[in-house]
């Protein structure tokens, strides 16, 4: 089946391609096309990983060249597909979660006049986003990268009709143009370094090129990987994504896309591998992520909000990993495969919980929906165990090893990493308990019109699943570190360090911080009253609440410093530039006015003029003697 | 009787022609004021082809007499246009290529 892979890529673009032209006949039966798009490249994709897994750890890397795409004598681009064990990873996650994702948004989107061209963009974006990883070149990955991009930025804005939804879109597309800048100028430093941008060159020459190319080049991608990811600086973007429908919320700004920075850093090891301070860089913005993801979700209200931002600081912990080099590949991505798991059910979770309370998101108006939704709580439930890392759920299996990792290293680095870690585990186990106890539990703060009840079966099947996945994922693949012999072919192997403390102590630390965190969210938003609106709260309630304050922070450092930028140069471009080829065809347009009036119209005039003329002529033949 | 008596002549054949083309706004007249310059530059032509005994200028006087002809067909035919257009054949009348 690996031959074939190509086919879950074109059979969602078929299928997106189909649903947007076919119209409204189509709109009765669209979106089963779209499920069953979406369950065929799952099966294809299925299929390659069990041939993989026949083959030997060694050889399970095969690149398959579709056709030249810019085929050139310096550069010599070609349309290939690399499946190896990273990215039938991947193309496993997207096609899986996808496909649930699928069938809960048949349920979920059932009153909604477009549902139709809402299946479209979703498989657009399975389409977009299985390009990414697979391709194996980073020009292609790059198509695939604005691909999701733009579905993203579509689905985003899926109910533009509301302005701010559709500005939400638009920043998000903006956000993630500058991080793509970074992916551009990596691809034309390679192309400089390397005379290539597949990966196969790039990484082959890799080793030999200097630390300051390789940092240039790591640093770039790093700029991308923070626009795709939400990543500090360019996290704005993710909480006011969460205009879109909730589906989307779940499987392109959690489970997916968000982490195609991950993926980007992860493959391109070669290259960070020979650059430790880039590999800094990383593991520092992901640390810094992880603690204002965490400090944003303890002060949201809003349901998805505290997802997104939970989000944001959970792909902190990715990038963390991916930048301690070897020792955490394996594990970024093993996190990133649980938390796509855990994330994308809780998130469908929160729709479920969305539609039985008329779309309300405030959670602070929800409370005690343990009793009417017993299936979302449950699921739920297995979500928030997994996250805080309780074991045996699959996030204790993956963010502990993240956070021993960290604590591996000299000097300052692993306090300082490692400490971000273990406290970004205490805070997020209060801000999941917060939103946990604050939807299930206390008491019911309904407003007055809403009548909850269970979803339908077609949304708590996809969400049951996921918690299925939430609760042993994690152990199934940490068993006998699976998952990490795996990864190893594209990963490398990472000899063994001891933390600088004690592994023993290390989780020890973490369970007690995780348990103290869900203790104090307990104390406070699961036994005592929560008020229905929110008390006007401190300083830093209020800092967090405002995510920093990071849209006013852009504003004032980029966006107002631009717009002068741009006004001034408007202004010079019109007075120098125009004024001088202005002035000039005035001038011109001057000259010939006043030769204008030479044309008389009178006829004798101009008889005296020729006259005048041959006299002249004539004087100046007799007279200078010619 | 020297060829520059019919220089001088002709000069002031040419003269007189030329001024009334000038001076004169009546079509006609200012037509025939063509013609005499014409017959003035003509009247040099014969007059130092008698000169110099040879018949290259005679010749040159007989095309400009044909031409001269053809010119008045044209000439008169447009001025009797101008007159059906406009009921005058004033020169200074028709000024529509003003610039």
């Amino acid at each position: 089946m690996q031959s074939l892979i190509w086919l879950a890529i074109a059979i969602p673009l078929a299928s997106a391609a189909f649903l947007l032209v076919a119209g409204k006949r189509a709109d009765a039966w669209g979106h089963w096309v779209g499920v069953v798009a979406s369950s065929a490249a799952f099966l294809v994709g299925a299929g390659a990983l069990l041939e993989m897994l026949g083959q030997d750890a060694a050889n399970r890397a095969t690149t398959l060249t579709l056709w030249e795409f810019i085929p050139g004598s310096d550069l010599n681009v070609n349309v290939g597909l690399l499946v190896d064990p990273l990215s039938i990873t991947f193309v496993m996650l997207i096609t899986f979660v996808g496909t649930l994702i699928h069938f809960y948004s048949v349920a979920y989107m059932e009153h909604d006049v477009a549902r139709r061209r809402f299946f479209a963009y979703l498989n657009l974006f399975i389409a977009a986003m299985l390009l990414l990883v697979l391709a194996d070149s980073y020009l292609l990955l790059f198509f695939g990268w604005e691909g999701v991009g733009l579905a993203s930025y579509l689905l985003i804005g899926f109910w533009n009709h509301r302005n701010e939804y559709a500005t939400a879109a638009n920043k998000a597309f903006v956000v993630n143009r500058i991080g793509d800048i970074g992916l551009i100028i990596a691809m034309g430093m390679m192309f400089a370094a390397f005379g290539a941008v597949d990966f196969t060159t790039v990484f082959a020459e890799a080793p030999e090129a200097s630390t300051a190319t390789l940092t240039a080049i790591g640093l770039a991608l790093l700029l991308a990987a923070c626009g795709k990811s939400a990543q500090f600086p360019l996290q704005s973007w993710l909480g006011d994504a969460m205009a879109g429908p909730t589906p989307v919320s779940a499987l392109i700004h959690a489970a997916t896309m968000v982490t195609a920075g991950v993926y980007l850093i992860v493959r391109s090891a070669p290259i960070f591998n020979g650059a430790p301070n880039a590999q800094l860089v990383v593991a520092v913005v992901g640390a810094i992520t992880l603690l204002l993801g965490a400090f944003i979700g303890m002060a949201k209200d809003d349901i998805k909000k505290a997802l997104a931002a939970s989000t944001m600081s959970q792909i902190g912990y990715m990038m963390l990993a991916a930048g301690l080099g070897p020792i955490g590949y394996a594990f970024a991505i093993f996190h990133l495969l649980t938390h796509g798991f855990f994330k994308a059910g809780m998130f469908l979770g929160a729709g479920s919980v969305m539609h039985a309370m008329n779309d309300q998101v405030d959670m602070r108006r929800f409370g005690a929906l343990r009793g009417v939704m017993v299936i979302t709580w449950v699921t739920f439930g297995l979500g928030w165990l997994a996250i805080l890392g309780i074991p045996p759920f699959s996030g204790y299996w993956s963010k502990d090893k993240i956070i021993e990792a960290a604590f591996v290293g000299e000097g300052w680095q692993p306090w300082v990493l490692g400490g971000a870690a273990l406290i970004g585990a205490g805070l997020t186990a209060f801000y999941m308990s917060r939103l946990f106890f604050m939807t299930f539990h206390g008491k019911a703060r309904w407003t007055d019109d809403v009548h909850p009840h269970e979803s339908s079966p077609l949304m708590t099947v996809p969400m049951i699943v996921l918690a299925v996945g939430s609760a042993f994922l994690g152990l199934f693949m940490a068993t006998g570190d699976r998952f990490t012999h795996f990864l190893e072919p594209v990963t490398g192997h990472a000899e063994h360090h001891d933390p600088v403390i004690p592994i023993p102590v290390i989780i020890a630390l973490t369970l007690a911080l995780v348990i103290v965190g869900a203790a104090v969210a307990w104390m406070k938003y699961g036994r005592a009253d929560v008020p229905e609106t929110a008390p006007a709260g401190s300083l830093a309630t209020i800092t967090a609440r405002n995510d920093f304050f990071q849209d006013g922070v852009n504003r004032a450092v980029f966006q107002r410093p631009g717009q002068h930028l741009t006004r001034t140069l408007v202004y010079a471009d019109a007075a120098i530039v125009d004024g001088a080829v202005n002035k000039q065809a005035h001038g011109w347009a001057r000259l010939g006015e006043a030769s204008r009036k030479l044309q008389t119209g009178q006829v004798r005039s101009y008889a005296a003029t020729m006259l005048v003329g041959v006299v002249l002529i004539a004087l100046i033949i007799v007279v200078g003697g010619l | 009787m020297t060829a520059m008596s019919f220089v001088y002549l002709a000069a002031i054949l040419f003269a007189i022609g030329a001024a009334a083309v000038l001076l004169r706004r009546n079509a006609i007249v200012a037509f025939m004021g063509v013609e005499l310059m014409l017959n003035a530059a003509n009247l040099v032509l014969v007059a130092f082809s008698r000169m110099y005994g040879e018949l290259d200028g005679q010749i040159m006087a007989f095309f400009v007499m044909v031409v001269a002809a053809a010119e008045v067909v044209v000439g008169l035919a447009i001025i009797i246009a101008l007159f059906r257009a406009r009921q005058t054949i004033s020169l200074d009348e028709p000024a529509e290529l003003k610039g």
